[in-house]
């Protein structure tokens, strides 16, 4: 047994106990929960040992959701309420979705996002999703035996803005403090990177049952820079369930099906791809509701040539991410295979003759990206010493810009710039005594705006009149590490400045995110404000933690007043920690980040400085 | 702290033939000490300060990977303005010469012919690097700024024609 430490008073004992951080792997058809102990990274298992938790939601009449294995066994008795692949619908309206007509459920097409209506009400596929990572979350912690202080959750490569905003406010509902969104193929690179001590340029061809990414990297020692990614966010493995789908019913000629044999079909079609991973020839055979019973058999012929169009689907995306990178195959040193999708024969195949080699398939394709994402939030988490951690340079998948006139599009930051990334440029009025100017904010590759996504549109105004082209309107675009974008404009001849921001139309507004909040804490049967409580706490010892560590490291940047104020802010907030009034520990928090906010800024100066001067000696 | 010029950032002397390494090297180390990464943990005030270093630093490295935007932050800081946007006027050679390239493009895109696309880009690829060596010459050497600035107009007029290229391949695809 460990010696218990006894710290001097006033002194913070060191070194501090881990952080519980983990790294959650939201998927299209499962979803993990990972984390790092003890310096291991291993997948955390649900009470019956199961490692993965099926991304399936079904509603009760009560209002309670069950979520995994049990939502899946009923799924076909009532598909209506039980929701699978909710990530499709993340921050996609109803004409977005493909085989919306072969969905059973009864979708609202609200703005920006569609909804669904279940037996429990009208839902969010953020709320539905938030469900998924509710459970991850009670199981990690009943695992770690503590509450958590972060999670990074992953997203694919290639989601836009307003799926990535769903997924983060997803994390927010179901109680996570989010540390970062990790895109996935990059998640895959860190696990394997490390497992392997791998250095040079290689591939990540992510499959999941939903989404398609590709990832190409460079991986020195301590740095995983990704050069290039693209893909596409409507291709996976539940496309080629649905190829089979389809041959069935054209097979034992079928008419119109009901929800629920739809469902039972379904299954039945997934099960069959799955099955000749291994064997030449599936069958499938269902009894269905109007005493039709299909029994058709499905051999591996017949399976690729089905489904031939949507392994051509992914070359596209593979020549565009070497081209941005400006690579050919040769350069390639590696293919990391990652998705449950990878493992079909006909995908290995396309994948090894595209790249010239063998795919690398030694990492098991459902975990490799729950695992790197534990490795990331141990790092965010600070339970890395430098040194021992890495540096990640990621990417954002499509260009975003602006609607100029004529409909067509100006672009602000091209794809592939590495982020977090800002960029401003200025516009000016095209009338007389013009005193408003719309902005609409739009993300993708076409020139016309109506061919890529709308994400925002918000209105500048108070603009002093003046004569047409003398007013300066400087929009400006700041992309942070999660790849989400904000947006704000100003005019700046007058004096007079208009500023406004914005957050992206398809994400939700923070009122109907704190509405989520109370509504799922009730039917968690949570207390809201014990919970409050215990997120302010946290925030609050994490902060006075951090402070006083970077005092440690550099109270010289300090002069005596400056230090005596962090040290009043400090001892003010330590001092209603304790206490049960979350809105003053708020308050406390809030007054300490602003007695740092010039310190912090010192700091970041004095370390680049370290880091050239490091440099010049380095080279000498 | 608000530096003046990109170079500066990365403890770089202002040069056209900037060394790869020596910038890759000095901007990994800069990030390893400023990217949000690091203050994931850390209060709002550090996390602030992180993204907007980390960002100047990413638009920096950019400015000066790219031939065409690091002449052109060179020349600003020399007090030339490149007015890419305003001063179009070319010699008529070149333009001829830009116009059969892109006659050439539309050709093999229409016939759908990729290996003629490869011979273009081959092609362009050793006209940029032969124009990037003049421009190297016109800043660091001769110091003619006003002769670099015209060739930095042509540089950017192959870059297009780079992305055009690029274009052309997805609609053959």
């Amino acid at each position: 047994m460990a010696l218990l430490q006894i710290s001097e008073p006033g002194m913070s004992p060191e070194p501090h106990q881990a952080r519980l951080a983990v790294g959650i792997d939201l998927g299209t058809t499962n979803s993990l929960v990972a984390t790092v102990r003890s310096g291991s990274t291993a997948v955390l298992p649900d009470a019956h040992g199961r490692p993965l938790l099926p991304s399936i939601v079904r509603y009760l009449p009560d209002g309670r959701a069950e979520v995994g294995y049990a939502a899946q066994a009923r799924q076909a008795d009532d598909p209506k309420n039980t929701i699978v692949s909710v990530k499709r619908f993340m921050g996609r309206g109803v004409k977005d979705v493909a085989h919306i007509e072969s969905s059973p459920y009864d979708f609202v097409d609200a703005p920006g996002m569609l909804q669904i209506r279940t037996v429990a009400g009208v839902k969010s596929p953020v709320e539905v999703s938030s469900e998924i990572l509710r459970v991850l979350r009670e199981r990690a912690e009943l695992s770690l035996g503590g509450s958590l202080s972060g999670a990074v959750i992953t997203v694919p490569a290639y989601f836009d803005d307003a799926q990535r905003q769903a997924t983060k406010d997803a994390g927010r509902i179901a109680g996570l403090n989010v540390l970062r969104l990790l895109n996935e193929p990059t998640a895959a690179a860190i696990a394997y990177g490390l497992e392997n001590a791998a250095e040079g340029t290689y591939a990540v061809y992510d499959l999941g049952g939903g989404t398609f990414d590709i990832s190409i990297l460079k991986l020195t020692k301590g740095v995983f820079e990704v050069v290039a990614t693209s893909g596409d966010s409507m291709l996976g493995g539940d496309d080629f369930d649905q190829r089979v789908f389809c041959w069935a019913v054209e097979q034992a000629k079928l008419p119109p099906l009901s929800a629920r044999d739809m469902r039972r079909l379904l299954v039945k079609a997934r099960e069959a791809k799955e099955h000749l991973t291994v064997h030449g020839e599936a069958p499938i055979t269902v009894k269905l509701s109007t005493g039709d019973v299909v029994d058709v058999s499905l051999d591996t012929e017949t399976f690729c040539s089905i489904t031939q169009t949507l392994v051509q689907k992914t070359l596209g995306p593979m020549r565009k991410a070497l081209r941005d990178a400006g690579l050919s195959v040769e350069q390639v040193k590696g293919v990391v295979m990652v998705g449950g999708a990878t493992r079909m024969p006909q995908i290995q195949r396309a994948v090894g003759e595209f790249f010239r080699r063998d795919p690398l398939n030694n990492l098991d394709p459902d975990k490799v990206v729950a695992l790197g994402a534990a490795m990331q939030a141990n790092v965010l988490a600070g339970n890395k010493p430098q040194g021992e951690d890495w540096l990640l340079l990621d990417v954002i998948p499509l260009s975003l810009g602006l609607e100029t006139m004529g409909g067509l599009t100006e672009k602000i930051i091209p794809r592939n710039t590495t982020i977090p990334a800002g960029r401003a440029q200025e516009f000016t009025t095209f009338k007389d005594g013009q005193t408003g100017m719309s902005i609409h904010v739009v993300q993708g590759e076409r020139e016309l705006v109506s061919d890529c996504r709308s994400l925002a549109r918000f209105e500048l105004k108070g603009i002093p009149p003046m004569v047409a082209g003398a007013a300066r309107i400087r929009v400006a675009f700041q992309v942070d590490a999660d790849g989400l974008l904000s947006v704000s404009a100003k005019e700046g001849t007058s004096g007079v400045e208009a500023s406004v921001t914005v957050k992206p139309s398809y994400g939700l507004a923070d009122a109907d995110v704190e509405r989520m909040l109370r509504d799922s804490f009730e039917h968690a049967r949570e207390d809201t404000h014990a919970r409050a409580l215990a997120e302010q706490r946290v925030d609050g010892q994490r902060l006075i933690e951090a402070t006083r560590s970077a005092l440690a490291a550099d109270a010289k940047l300090l002069n005596a007043d400056e230090r005596e104020a962090i040290d009043a802010a400090i001892a003010s907030l330590e001092r209603l920690l304790p206490g049960t009034d979350h809105r003053a520990i708020r308050q406390a928090v809030e007054a300490l980040n602003r007695a740092t906010d010039e310190f912090a800024a010192r700091r970041m100066d004095d370390g680049i400085k370290r880091a050239l001067a490091g440099r010049k000696i380095g080279s000498l | 702290m608000q530096m003046q010029n990109h170079f500066e950032l990365f403890g770089l002397a202002p040069a056209f033939a900037v060394e790869a390494d020596a910038l890759e090297r000095s901007y990994r180390e800069i990030q390893s000490q400023v990217h949000p990464d690091r203050f994931a943990h850390a209060g709002d005030a550090e996390r602030r300060a992180s993204l907007q270093w980390t960002t100047r630093v990413n638009e920096a490295y950019r400015t000066l990977k790219d031939p065409v935007q690091r002449a052109r932050h060179l020349l600003e800081l020399q007090g030339v303005d490149v007015a890419f946007e305003t001063n179009t006027a070319m010699p008529s050679e070149f333009l001829m010469q830009q116009m059969e390239l892109r006659e050439s493009l539309e050709d093999a895109t229409e016939k759908k012919d990729s290996s003629r696309l490869d011979l273009l880009r081959g092609n362009l690829g050793k006209s940029r690097l032969s124009l990037q060596q003049e421009i190297a010459e016109a800043i660091d050497a001769k110091k003619d700024y006003a002769a670099a600035a015209d060739l930095v107009r042509k540089l950017q007029f192959l870059d297009r024609l780079d992305e055009e290229i690029d274009a052309a391949y997805e609609t053959i695809e």
